[in-house]
Order: structure tokens, then sequence, then C-alpha cells
């Protein structure tokens, strides 16, 4: 798994260990005024944050083409750039710069400029409560995992947009399905993730985390909450595939059935914003189940010799949580290329018939396991 | 000037505007995207009133569901040559004057009553204190509201049925 | 300092511009929007009393939640009749669906 190409742009970015408010404060200490340090400081995390989302993207569609290509028994992208053709997102995201922007004639030019921008911006808008590493978040939100659950239900609003305004009976019809498919599965998935905030007692980022931090056996991570919460995180996982429009649920996106689906009359950058927020929505996804399920951050290392070891602890915990997001990032993408796509029908079948009464029996074991461990080993 | 109130203003503005633009849009698909927006607008001084929770709420229910719903219908029930038809019907003076004096007596009302309200209390955690009030004092409200939203949405369910042939 | 009559001012105008929505609006789903408003314009008020008022009240939110969940309730039902209206008068211009009438 080559992960060099993220890590390293965080790296050279300036994130090396600062969060925002120390941020802030060189900003401040640099004679700024308050008001500027701050907003100074917010924009230069937002550039980092959408430096980082770029960048990500096009290493996950070079090598969801690798992926693909090696499933199917064939190289994939080789020239471009020499070795394995590193260079073809690069190539193809100056490509999509290029080429013209077409609008339809008799589409709302304002809803239909307005769409990209919603949905990419909730797609940023995701990434404040990521806790890349101690410390290394934009804002340790109370309310953390509500805000993610709320925001990521913004993209629906950014698809139907999309859908109306492009004035396309298809686009009409790929919207209405993919919203659809997206508030369907949006029940499963918050009451899944229900199941970790009670047992942990907080919708603070940084709470779940240091709740599955102990070891057994002085390696093991035995309170990471997947295995207390299996069910719990496969619903999760379930849930989350749908939720980003990725095989086997992504008839929205069906390359073979609807043209393009609701961003079948968008070109250029408009696309291209489309396709990023894809990307950065499926890492934001995996970044959350590895939060509140895979242990966060936290890994079996915490000092690196010649680092101090604030830093170094913030290093090695940028580094844990990337390898198990692009873990899940690597699952899904497996799961893409070797499972066959939901009919619509089955699609609604599996979210309503089948996922959410097993969420919901998580919910009410979980209440229960709790209740009793409290009644009968006294907490 | 400080930062808050500037912010007051703005989303207050912001706010104000696109209700207007809901009221008064033409084009209805327009004037649900104003809504959309003037939630969001909503949401943030409900950010600025220390309701985070609320906020959230607000975000994730108002227009992550409610408006959504309410787009389904529109493109449900949309006509395709629907321009040119006027919005508004023919009471348009009457009731607009009815809610300017509505507006100024709540405004002469909200003057006299709460003349100097300007000290902030300190603010318990939002998530919990909610949690336990509805678990407490307000439990009855709750169970009724959850058993209003299951009548609900049998209700809609049935209501919105396709009609067997 | 934000005084609470702001608040409650712009919860007025709010609640003012939902009222003339839902008086003159046609399209039925106009009707729905505008009632919308009006409820935020309430839980807007409620929260801001819940802020202001001297002693810490959380009953302003938690009955801003319960606002939000018959508003989500009412919303369902509402547009499930807008389409059952749709589906037999072909129309959803509330002035039309005069058959009641005398």
């Amino acid at each position: 798994m080559r992960r060099g190409a993220t890590r390293h742009s965080l790296l050279v970015a300036g994130k090396s260990g600062r969060t925002v408010d120390e941020l802030i404060q060189l900003l401040a200490g640099m004679g700024l005024p308050g008001l500027l340090a701050q907003a100074a400081g917010m924009l230069a995390v937002c550039a980092i944050i959408i430096g980082y989302i770029a960048v990500a993207s096009m290493f996950m569609i070079w090598w969801e083409r690798k992926i693909s290509a090696h499933i199917q028994v064939r190289l994939g992208p080789m020239r471009v750039g020499g070795w394995h053709g590193w260079a073809q997102s690069i190539a193809d995201g100056v490509k999509l710069l290029l080429k013209e922007d077409i609008v339809p004639t008799a589409a709302d030019k304002l809803v239909f400029a307005l769409a990209p921008i919603v949905v990419f911006a909730t797609a940023l808008a995701t990434y404040v409560i990521i806790p890349f590493g101690p410390g290394l978040w934009t804002k340790n939100l109370n309310i953390g995992v509500l805000y993610y659950i709320s925001i990521s239900s913004l993209t629906v609003v950014g698809i139907i947009m999309a859908g109306w305004s492009s004035n396309n009976k298809y686009s009409v019809l790929g919207a209405m399905r993919s919203a659809a498919q997206a508030i369907s599965y949006e029940v499963p998935l918050v009451v899944s993730v229900l199941g970790v905030i009670m047992v942990v007692g907080s919708l603070n980022m940084e709470a779940i985390v240091e709740y599955q931090s102990s070891r057994m056996w002085g390696f093991f991570p035995g309170h990471w909450l997947v295995w207390g919460q299996l069910v719990g995180f496969l619903v999760y996982f379930t849930a989350a595939l749908a939720e980003c429009n990725r095989l086997p649920f992504d008839i929205p996106e069906a390359e073979s059935e609807l043209v393009a689906g609701f961003h079948v009359e968008y070109s250029g950058i408009r696309f291209a914003m489309f396709f990023l927020a894809e990307y950065a929505n499926m890492f934001v996804v995996s970044a959350i189940a590895v939060t509140m399920f895979l242990g966060g951050w936290k890994g079996p290392v915490l000092t690196l010799g010649f680092l101090s070891p604030g830093l170094a602890a913030k290093l090695w915990g940028l580094f844990w949580f990337l390898t198990k997001a692009y873990f899940l990032i690597f699952v899904m993408m497996w799961l893409r290329w070797t499972l066959a796509r939901l009919r619509v029908d089955q699609l609604m079948h599996l979210g309503w018939k089948v996922l959410l009464p097993i969420a919901f029996l998580n919910l009410g074991f979980t209440g229960l396991f709790l209740i009793l461990k409290d009644v009968w080993w006294g907490s | 000037m400080t930062a808050a109130q500037v912010l007051f203003y703005l989303l207050a503005a912001f706010t104000v505007a696109l209700a207007l633009m809901v009221v008064l849009a033409q084009n209805i698909v327009r004037a649900a995207v104003a809504l959309i927006f003037s939630f969001c607008g909503l949401a943030g001084l409900y950010l600025l009133l220390d309701a985070e929770f609320l906020a959230a709420v607000q975000v994730l229910i108002y227009v992550g569901g409610i408006t959504i719903l309410l787009l389904f219908a529109i493109l449900l029930t949309s006509r395709i040559a629907g321009k040119g038809v006027r919005v508004l019907n023919e009471q348009k003076l009457l009731s607009g004057l009815v809610a300017v004096v509505l507006v100024v007596l709540l405004g002469a009302a909200v003057r006299r009553g709460f003349p100097a309200l300007a000290a902030r209390p300190p603010q318990p955690e939002n998530t919990p204190a909610i949690g336990e009030l509805l678990m407490t004092t307000y439990a009855l409200p709750f169970e009724a509201v959850s058993i209003l939203l299951l009548v609900g949405m049998v209700g809609a369910i049935y209501l919105a049925r396709k009609e067997p042939r | 300092m934000v005084p609470l009559s702001h608040y409650l001012l712009l919860g007025a105008l709010l609640f003012g511009i939902g009222l003339f929505g839902a008086l003159t609006r046609r399209h039925a789903i106009s009707i729905l929007m505008a009632l919308e408003l009006m409820f935020n314009a309430v839980n807007l008020s409620f929260i801001a009393l819940s802020r202001y008022l001297p002693g810490s009240h959380m009953q302003g939110h938690v009955f801003a939640v319960f606002v939000i969940a018959v508003a989500a309730a009412e919303a369902a039902i509402g547009l499930a009749i807008v389409l059952g209206l749709y589906r037999n008068f072909k129309t959803v211009n509330v002035d039309e669906i005069n058959l009641m009438k005398w």
C-alpha cells in the first residue's frame, strides 16, 4: 500500500504537529490583531485541508485504477510519469480543468452552479472533526459525531439540486434515486453509531478515541470498539458504502444504466468538484469508522528516538490513523471491483428491511448489556 | 462592535432575505433552495446562542430531512409549463397588512416586556442537559412525540401509496 | 452583546414573513414551506429566551426539539396529502380545489 504521497504532502504543508489554536497563537504572536489572526489561522487550516483533499483524492483515483487493474489481471496506468503511471491523476485533473464549461440552455443557471459547490462544501465541512492524530484536528467539537451526521445529510440536497437544475430526465431520475438511497441508508448509519456513543458516553471524537486506548497483553488493542460492536461496525460500513454511492450501491452513478445519473450534464471543473467530493467523502467515512471502531490514532509505538515526545506522538498518531483509514479505503475499492451492483428495489429492501432492524437490535442489546453491566458488576 | 454582533446582523439579514425569497419566488424550486439556506442561517443563529445541539439537529432534520421531503414532493407534482403563473393570490394586500401589523405589535410587546436582558448566564453542556430533561421531567411528552411520529409515518405511507389498479 | 429583544424581533419578523406566505401563496407546497418558516421563527424565540432569561433554562431547548419533531411529522403528512390532491385533481393550486365550496 502506498501512502507516501499523502503523508509527505501533510508534512510539507507545515502541518507538522501544530493544532489550529497553536497556529492562531503563532500568527497573533507575529503581530496580527486578534480577529485577523483568527481569520488567517482558519483560512490557513482550510487551505491545508483542501490541499490534503486534492492530493489524497488524486492518490485514491490512481490507486483505484491500479487496484481495479490488478483485480482484473491487467496493469492499469503505466506510462504517465514513468513509474506505474503515478502522474495519471494529475494528467486527468489538468484535462478536466481545461475542458469547456458547458451549461445546458434550459438549465436553471443559479442552481446549476450552486449544486457542485454545495456537494463539495459539505464534504469539506466534515473534515472539521476528523482527528488525524492527538491534537491534530481542526476543532474538537463537543457534538463531534452529531456534527458529522448533520453535515453529511446535506450532500443529498446538493444532489437533488444538481439533478433538477440540469433539466434532463436522466438527471432527475438519477437524483431522486440517489437521494432516496442516501436518506434510506442514513438511518441505519446513525443507529449503528448510536451504539458506540452509548458505550462511550460522549459525542466527542477525542473521548471516543481515548476510550479505546487501553491494550491487552501489552500490544493487542483489546478495547477497540470493533470487537464489542462488531455488528455495529458492519452495519456502519455497509451504510457508509451506500452513502458514498460506491458499488454495490452505485445505482445513481451506474455507468451502464443512467448514463451518469445526476451529474450527467456537468463537465470540466464542475464535474471535477463532484468527483473530488465523492473521494473526499470516502476518506471521511473511513476516518469516522477508524475513529469510532478501530481505535483512531492509537497505535502500539509511542516514541521516535530523535524527535521530541509531543511531535513524535503526533507523527505516530497520524501514521497509524492514515494506515487504518487507507486500509478501509482499500477494502471499499476491493468490494467495488468484486461485487455486483444491487438493483434499486434490492437496495431499498436491504436498507430498510435488513440493515435497520439489525441496527436497532444492536442498539437494544447494547443498552441491555450496559444496564446489566451496571446491575451485576456495579459498573 | 464585537465579532458576535457583526455575525448576528449578517446572519439575520441573510435569513430574512432568504425568507422573503421563499414567499415571493416565482419558481418553486428556487423557493425551496432559499428555504434550505435560510434554515442554515438559522442554524448559525442557534450557534451564536450557544445552542450547538439544536443547531446540529436543525441541520440534520430540517435541511437533511424536511427540505428533501419538500423537494421530492415538488419534483413529483411539478408541471412542465409553469412559468408565468402568478404565485400570490388576490389576498396579497390584506394579508401583507395583517403580517405587518402582527410584526409591529410583537415588536412593541418585545420592547416593552424584555427591556434590558443582555446578561450571559453560564450554560451547562447542551446535550447531556437536554437528554436529562427529556428522560426525567419531559418523559411523557417524549413518549407522546414518539407515538406521534409513528402515527405520522404510517399515515403518510398510507396516504401516499400507489393505488392498486 | 446582542440584546434579547433583537433575537425576538428577528423571530417576529420571520413569523410575519411566514404568515404572509401561508396566507397568499397558491401552490400548496409553498404554503407548507411558509409554515416551516413560522415553526423556525418560534424555535428561534424559544432558544433565545432560554439563553437570556436569568437562571439556566434548558426547557427552551427541549421545547424546540419537540417543535422540530412535530414539524417533521406535520410536513410528512402534509406532503402526503398534497400528493393525494395532485393525483385526484391534477393540480396543486389551492385556489382550484374548491369542490366543497357552496
